[in-house]
């Protein structure tokens, strides 16, 4: 019982927490998917230097943990004169690594898109650029609105990471509660509930827009 | 060129290139391990006069779907030229050959040719409204209720007009034919060609989509039509137009074509089709 009480005696504390968390993962996905849209392009594109720089850029991301990228944005960087705030390099970071995650997405989507519907739009008249934008992107979203989803979740349970640069998220909330009560079970316990709380109706959604988009399509 | 020429064909061939890089030689070389070249055009020479109703037949691969999609550059070609209202699609003219010219001009010369295709091709996020008026708004530059002003005439002229809100997955082959119809006929082309434009429908499906282009071919509309269905052909064309691998063996009014055909290979087309006996 005394578990419990404890734990729901945390959560209003954590709660203050919730709009950092709130802001971390809109601010990075905004920045992701614009970025991963233009990387998706660059991948795609008739130019070998794009596509180098694309695929480059993909490899790095890939081929590091976010973690080590978090620190590397908030620590590193200062070195050479950029210091950025903690929320501001916590969105970055979230945002540069998701970028590469959803040009992939972006990519195959657009890829997925069948040649019939490029012919149609040339055949009326579009050029290439707007056969692009018009036709063959709006219909790449549909698809990759489930996967696009998913990595929304997966990004709002990362933000869990930027505890390490400083950020005051629920994670980092709880361990400084932690080192002030000691209940550690009850807080951290609350800290995971937290974390279902927001995550299970995102999932919910993705479902059903999931759904939706297959309906149409 | 007489004035009513809509369309000029002229000595044209194309090749297909299919090439397989499969050895890690042919990788390192860029040469490729096999390349399978196929001439499926070979010297094609076509003339289509304003208003005409051109029926194109022939059988399994001869080349008339890709002669269609060259007239309006889906497809490149390798010699020979053609002319859409007297200007070349999708080349300039440069030193006796051609050169390809820039993607915005070949775009704004297809506005003036309608094509159908086989599989309709409807924008599948788009209700059947919506796929009249992408074009109208996102080529021709109308306003919102310019291009429904446009499309809705349209839609219900193929017999659509219950049907505007449907999406493509809510309507049947033959609608979704018609409204690949309606789409590129609210463009107001100088000609519109169609690739099989019932091949992929159920036959209880067909009969629908025939009689909307009988109704265009009728209003005067120049069309280039590739199709099996014979008896159609024969009804509504004014001139018939056999091909066989490559090239045009055979074309001539559908009196002559279909009671007294002088090319063997158009003999054989026919009575495989039980038009004449075998
Ligand atoms: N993209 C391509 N790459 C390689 N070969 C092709 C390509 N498109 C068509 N071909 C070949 O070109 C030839 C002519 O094809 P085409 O589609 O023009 O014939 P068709 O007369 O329309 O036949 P069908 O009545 O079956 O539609 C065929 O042998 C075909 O295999
Ligand atoms: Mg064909």
């Amino acid at each position: 019982m005394d578990f419990i009480t404890n734990t729901l005696a945390v959560f209003p504390a954590l709660l203050f927490a919730v709009p950092v968390v709130v802001q971390l993962a809109l601010g990075a996905m905004a920045l992701a998917l614009v970025l991963g849209l233009l990387i998706a392009l660059a991948r795609i594109s008739n130019i070998k230097i794009l596509r180098g720089i694309a695929t480059f850029y993909l490899e790095v991301i890939r081929g590091t943990p976010l973690l080590v990228q978090l620190v590397y944005i908030f620590f590193v960087l200062p070195s050479i004169g950029v210091s950025i705030e903690p929320v501001p390099a916590g969105i970055l970071g979230l945002g540069l690594n998701y970028a590469a995650y959803l040009s992939e997405v972006f990519r195959s989507a657009i890829l997925s898109v069948e040649h019939g519907q490029t012919e149609a739009a040339l055949s009326l008249g579009y050029t290439p650029t707007k056969t692009l934008w018009k036709v063959v992107i709006p219909q790449s979203f549909v698809v990759s609105m489930g996967p696009i989803g998913n990595y929304f979740i997966a990004m709002v349970k990362d933000t869990a990471l930027t505890s390490v640069i400083a950020v005051t998220e629920i994670l980092k909330t709880a361990n400084i509660l932690n080192s002030q009560t000691f209940q550690t079970t009850a807080i951290y316990t609350a800290a995971a509930i937290l974390y279902l709380i927001i995550s299970l109706p995102l999932s919910r959604i993705v479902v059903v827009l999931e759904r939706k988009a297959r309906a149409n399509g | 060129m007489a004035d009513d020429t809509i369309i000029e064909v002229r000595d044209v061939h194309k090749t297909f290139v299919s090439e397989t890089k499969r050895t890690l030689w042919s990788r390192l070389t860029g040469r490729p391990h096999v390349e399978k070249r196929v001439e499926v055009l070979k010297g094609v020479d076509l003339v289509v006069h304003r208003g005409e109703t051109i029926a194109i037949l022939g059988s399994s691969g001869s080349g008339k779907s890709t002669l269609l999609r060259c007239i309006n550059k889906l497809e490149t070609i390798e010699a020979g030229r053609i002319y859409v209202n007297g200007h070349l699609i999708g080349y300039e003219e440069r030193d006796g050959g051609l050169i390809a010219e820039k993607a915005s001009i070949t775009a704004q010369k297809r506005t003036d040719i309608g094509f159908v295709f086989q599989h309709f091709n409807l924008f599948l996020n788009k209700t059947a409204l919506g796929n009249v008026m992408a074009p109208l708004r996102d080529v021709k530059k109308l306003s919102a209720s310019e291009a429904r002003n446009i499309a809705v005439p349209n839609l219900e002229m193929v017999g659509l007009g219950d049907k505007m809100e449907n999406y493509p997955s809510k309507l049947s082959g033959g609608q979704k034919q018609r409204v690949a119809i309606a789409r590129a006929l609210a463009m107001e082309p100088s000609v519109m060609l169609f690739d099989e434009p019932t091949s992929a429908l159920d036959p209880e499906l067909v009969g629908e989509v025939l009689s909307v282009i009988k109704k265009i071919a009728q209003q005067g509309t120049t069309m280039v039509i590739v199709t099996h269905e014979m008896q159609f052909a024969r009804e509504i064309a004014d001139r018939i137009v056999v091909m066989d691998q490559g090239i045009i063996v055979e074309e001539g009014p559908p009196s002559q074509i279909f009671t007294a055909p002088q090319h063997p290979k158009t003999r054989a087309l026919l009575s495989r089709s039980g038009i004449l006996p075998a």
